[in-house]
Parts: structure tokens; sequence; C-alpha cells
């Protein structure tokens, strides 16, 4: 019967969980195609280092010591739950306690000890987030939903812990009265005294239920995790893989070229030969302004963020005042990624271009005009702010640029839409017309002959 | 200072048929800013006395582009940047240094894709190397000795390109205790100028950026903060002139300092 539950349970968790996670690859590549496979083994190294070793997240040292508990624990733990897996399926219990011996009771103990770990890191967690007044928490993006999300995601693990610990500390007092199915597993690091100090003298019958208790809460509550996941800023447990392996390998400095405009600045200067005769495509759009003409790796970013708000706390703009937050600016990437996937999943029509209307059957990507662009979500007042001091860059622990999206857009403003703020006009006709920033009547030499005149 | 000062211009070298060591790239501020201009007439004067053959393009160079480009104007960017290229290599020029590091930036990151290939160097690094080899002599006693010095990153050296020790490499050759400020090296704070914010007025907010970046240089206790790039120049001096300590303390090029060694 628990199998039958099990199997169609696990099923429909597995199941749903698979549709979001297409979904959410869907929405990533909603972004431009770009090819992103140069120098495979620096971007491997960066895996190694950068997301398996956490190297990043050790300029703060106090989260990155919390955080290291709780990855550790659930790289563990996934042991554990391979077995959950097969017992579940298989009618079996503790599966894996046969075949490993020894090497069981060490990996169980393991699992304790980091759990003990994880459960204090996330308590502390907890406390840092609501009760600290630590600023990059309590700003204006972390109200509403990323607040909720950042507690519901801590509040789910100690539901986790508790389940692993009722499971194995009831398992042991079970053991010990050398009830049916319970064989003997060795000493867990944990379980063994914390299992007899909370569940001793208990009947049989109930420490069954209580151990069957922590089985299904376990496992019921990886697969809210699970489930959970795609809407949530923890997403970068796993997204954090391969947004590390797609980052950004030239200097931080380096602005990616635009060959459409070099080539057209080239064909007016003559450096290159152009047909004449070549038909002018429609006016093209140059920048980004949505989701859509940003590049998928941008995208890939935005939904591996987890809101900590490193880059934010050291963004000279941010600290100063400026509303400039470039963890808003990688939130409502997301946001807005989401919101396109969500109007193009109702395939309601009326979100087709308008000039497409008449010819469109359905709704896709392409012909998807809702009204609205990134520019809804932020504001050129954000944009302006930024310094391109490429701080938030190097803070992220996890590789992402909300720089390259910055920039993206400020090409949008400035070649697309021709606006942008006044002041910049002077720079912009000074740098066309005399080759410097400032429009001055002197040569541009008249320090040298000046200097040298001296001699 | 003993040689003949002189600023020879990339023609004048290619009229005597000579190909000079390195171009020394000025930049707009280099050109034309009054206080940024000395720093361009302290490093000529190192060249000329560690005996580099240097030249300068003069009249045809133009702004690198780097504050259109990243403003976001794409155009103008390749026009100047096109223009450029097309100078450096009627030239046949292979190594540059900059004493701005936004041009350094460019020139040696951005200019490859457009077809310019080149060996750049920022001035800091250039400065540390003429030292290494001994080219460079710095005597005993200078007007700056003894001072506290702090020394501040530019995004466009440190952050963008990874170069946090030439320049304090330098300063290590100097009679001056080194001072760090709280946020440095890969951590440390914009002086506020980068990304075209230079050619604008701030957005709204509680500060100015350099004031917040003034405040932690004068929180160390330094008499002389040490800059690599003409923009933060301005700023660090302004934020010091706010702050009314410019009396107390002042805000250096590296290149500056040296030459007061020399």
């Amino acid at each position: 019967m628990q199998q039958i539950i099990f199997a169609i349970v696990t099923i429909a968790a597995f199941g749903f969980a698979a549709k979001q996670f297409l979904k959410i690859r869907r929405n990533i590549f909603l972004g431009k195609d770009k090819n992103i496979s140069d120098q495979p083994g620096v971007r491997w190294k960066n895996v190694l280092l950068v997301a398996f070793g956490q190297k990043k997240m050790f300029k703060r040292w106090i989260p990155a010591v919390l955080h290291l508990f709780i990855y550790v624990a659930f790289l563990f733990t996934q042991i554990e739950l391979i077995e959950l897996l097969v017992d579940g399926f298989f009618g079996t219990h503790r599966f894996f306690a046969s075949m490993l011996g020894g090497l069981y009771t060490v990996v169980i103990s393991s699992i304790e000890l980091l759990s003990v770990g994880a459960f204090f890191a996330t308590l502390i967690f907890l406390i840092r987030r609501n009760l600290l007044a630590i600023p990059r928490f309590q700003m204006d993006e972390m109200t509403g939903f990323p607040k909720f999300d950042g507690n519901m995601i801590l509040v789910l693990e100690i539901i986790l812990l508790i389940g692993v610990f009722s499971m194995n500390g009831a398992d042991k007092v079970l053991q010990s009265m050398g009830a049916e199915h319970y064989h003997m597993t060795g000493n867990f690091a944990v379980s063994s005294w914390l299992g007899p100090a909370l569940f001793g003298g208990l009947s049989e019958t109930t420490l069954i239920g209580i151990e069957r208790f922590g089985w299904w809460l376990h496992i019921l509550t990886v697969y809210a995790f699970l489930n959970y996941l795609p809407i949530s800023k923890h997403l970068h447990i796993m997204l954090a893989f391969p947004n590390v392996y797609f980052a950004k390998l030239a200097q931080k400095g380096e602005m990616e070229n635009m060959p459409e405009i070099m080539n057209e600045v080239k064909s007016m200067m003559g450096l290159i030969e152009t047909d004449p005769d070549a038909p002018m495509d429609e006016l093209p759009e140059f920048g980004s302004n949505d989701v859509m003409s940003l590049d998928w790796g941008n995208v890939l970013s935005a939904y591996t963020c987890t809101e900590c708000g490193r880059c934010t706390s050291v963004c000279p703009a941010n600290i100063t005042g400026k509303k400039l937050s470039p963890r808003k600016i990688m939130m409502d990437v997301r946001d807005r990624a989401t919101e396109i996937g969500k109007k193009l999943d109702s395939g309601d029509m009326q979100w087709v271009k308008e000039e497409l209307k008449a010819e469109a059957t359905t709704l896709t990507k392409e012909n998807f005009d809702d009204g609205k662009s990134l520019f809804d979500y932020i504001s050129n007042e954000e944009l302006h702010a930024c310094t391109t001091c490429n701080a938030c860059v190097e803070a992220c622990p996890v590789l992402i640029n909300p720089l390259d999206i910055i920039l993206k857009m400020r090409r949008y403003e400035i070649l697309t839409l021709s606006a942008g703020p006044k002041d910049w006009t002077p720079m912009f006709t000074s740098i066309e017309n005399s080759g410097g920033v400032w429009q001055l009547p002197d040569a541009r030499d008249k320090w040298a002959e000046e200097a040298t005149s001296q001699n | 200072m003993s040689k003949e000062y002189k600023i020879p211009t990339m023609a004048e070298m290619a009229a005597a048929e000579k190909t000079p060591e390195v171009l020394f790239w000025v930049g707009c501020a280099g050109s034309f800013d009054s206080r940024a201009q000395k720093v361009s007439v302290a490093f000529t004067k190192i060249l000329n006395e560690a005996g580099v053959e240097f030249a300068i393009l003069g009249k045809e160079e133009s702004c690198t582009g780097d504050p259109a480009r990243r403003a976001g104007n794409e155009f103008v960017f390749q026009m100047v940047a096109l223009q450029n290229i097309e100078t450096l290599n009627l030239y046949n020029v292979k190594k540059i240094v900059a004493t701005c590091p936004h041009c350094f930036n460019v020139l040696k990151n951005e200019y490859p894709a457009l077809g310019g290939n080149y060996e750049v160097m920022h001035h800091t690094q250039f400065l540390q190397s003429l030292i290494n080899e001994g080219r460079i002599k710095l005597k005993d006693g200078g007007a700056f000795d003894g001072k506290k010095i702090t020394y501040h990153d530019s995004c466009y050296l440190g952050r963008a390109n990874g170069v946090y020790e030439a320049p304090r490499s330098v300063l290590q050759n100097l009679d001056n205790q080194l001072v760090e400020m709280q946020r440095t090296k890969s951590n440390g704070l914009c002086c506020g100028a980068g990304g075209a914010q230079m050619f604008k007025e701030d957005e709204p907010g509680k500060k100015r950026i350099n004031i917040e970046r003034t405040e932690e240089a004068l929180e160390t206790g330094a008499e002389i903060v040490a800059v690599n790039c003409p923009f933060c120049l301005t700023m660090m001096s302004d934020g010091i002139k706010a702050k009314e300590k410019q009396e107390s303390v002042m805000v250096y090029d590296l290149a500056e300092l040296i030459l007061g060694k020399m």
C-alpha cells in the first residue's frame, strides 16, 4: 500500500517539477542565441572552483562557513535520498545498509553531523535575515515575495531536518528493541543518543509511527522543495553550475563589440565595400529592451540569482543612495521572463503583435508583443546611475554580470530610442566633431608644445 | 634633470624614419584637463630622463571612444575607434602606454575586435618595468618623502583588468609609508566618474560617490592620495576640496610621485 502511494506521489512530484523546469528552460531561451563554448578547460575550472568550491563566497567568511554547512549537507543528503527512493519503490528498508556495511554507518553519521551544522546555520540565517539589521536583506526589492521566499527556504530546511532525525532516531530505538525489519546499522553519530533521549520507552507501534512519519516528512519535503524551486530564488542550487560555466571569460573591462554597427561605420568610412543595391533591412533595433533582445546567458543568470545582495551592497551608486540596485536588475529580468512565459503559455492571441494579428495562427515568442518591455521594470534613472565599476560583477559568488544587462539597455536607449541623459549629448557631439570629449579651441598637443617650449 | 626635454610626434618620427620604442597615448584628459596635463608632462619627463624613445600622436590622436561606448553610443565609439586604429596601423604601432586606465582598457581589450592589435601598458606598469630594469634612478630625498600615502585603485586598472600590484610595487620604491583604505584592490570603491558619469550630473541620491571615497581616504590619515587615472584625480581632488582638506591632503598621480624622487 505504502509502495503504491509512494509511486504515485513520486511520479506526480517529478512529473510536475519536470514540467516547470522545462518552462524555465523555455524562458531562458527566450533570450537571443549565442554560442558560448570557447575555452572549455577554463570553464570547467570555474565550475570546480567557483561553483563546487564556492571560492567567491569566502570574500565574506561568516555567511560562507554557514552556507558551506548547508551546501555540503545538501550534497551528502543526496545519497540518503537515493536510498529513500529505492526503499519507497521496492518496499525495502535501508537498502544500502546491507550493501555498504560499516561504510553505511560512516555515511549516515557524516550526513547527521553535517545536518546538525546545517540546522544551526539555518537558525543563524533566519536570525540574520529577520532580526539583525543587515542592510542587504532590508532593501526595497526585498519586501513581499522575495522576503517570504528567503524565509520559506530556511523553514523547509528545518522541516527536512526534523524529518531526518525523527526517522533515524526512532529507527535506532526500534533496532535496539529488535523490531522486525529494523536491522542493525551500527551507531549513528547523532541519532544513536538523540533517538533514545527523545523516543526511549515508547511502544513499538508508536515508534514505527514516528519512524514512518519522519520518513514521509523527509521525502515529501524534498518533493515540496523540488516543486517550489522553479518559483524560488533557491533555483541557484541547480543553475549556479551552468551559470558559472557559461560566464564571461574576457577581462571584466571589455565590452562586447557590435559587429553590425562596426560594419556600417566601416562602410561609411570606405573601409569595406558594400553593395549599394543591397535591400535595406527594416529599421534595426540595437541593444536590449526586453528578454528577447538579451542573450540567453543573461536570462540564465537572472534565474540563477539567489538575491543575496552582495552586488548591491558594494555598488557605489546604491551605497550613496541612488536608485540603482544590481540585484534588482537581475530580479526584474527574471520577473519579466516569467511574465512573458506565462503569457505565451496562455496562448492568448491578444499578445500577438498588432501588425501580425491578421496572419498569425498561434502565439510565439517571435510574434509576441504585450506592449510592455524591461523598461517597465527598470527605470532610466537606475541605468544612468551606473559607473560601470564592475564591483557588482566582482562580488557575485556565481559569476552573474548585471553590468552587461545595464550596458545593453543603455545601448537600446541611446541607439534605438535616441534618448538618454541630455548632459551626454555635447560629449557625443564633441567626440564626433573634434575627436575630444570636451569641445575646446585648443589643439590636442598644445600642452606638449607649451611644456617643451620652456626648455 | 639633465637631458633635453622633448615630446616628439609620430609624424616627426616617421619623417626622420625612426620608430619609437613606445607610443604614449595621452588621452583627452591628459591633453586638455589642466590638472591631468601636469601628469602628461611628468610622465614625458620621466620617459625623457629614462632615455625611452617615445612619441605621441599629437593632433592625430582622438578620444578612444570609451565614454561614448559606456554611455551606449556605439556609433560614435566605432567612428573614433576605427579612425584611431587607421592611424595607429598606418604608423605600424606595436606598443602603447597610456596614463588613463579607460584609454588603456579600450586600447587593450576592445580595439582587437575592430582590427587594432597592440601591446598596451598602463603607465604604472611601464614605470614598474623602468624601475625594475634600472632605467629610472631614484635619488635620496624628495619632495614627498616621509609622507603617508594611500593608493586608490581605479576601477578600469583594478577590477576591469586585474592590475593591483604594479602600482603598489612602484609606490614601494618611494620613501613613504603606504596605507590601505578599507575597501581596496578588488573591493576598491569607484571614484564616481566611470561609465560616462564624468560627463553628466549625478542621479538623485544621498551623497556623491567621490565624497564617500574621499572620507574613506581621509580616515587612513594619509597626506597623499595616489591615483592612476585622470578622472579619479579630478574626483578625489574635488572630494578633498569639499571636505576642506586641500591644505593638508594632496592628490597625485603615480608619475608625479616618481618624478619627485628623480
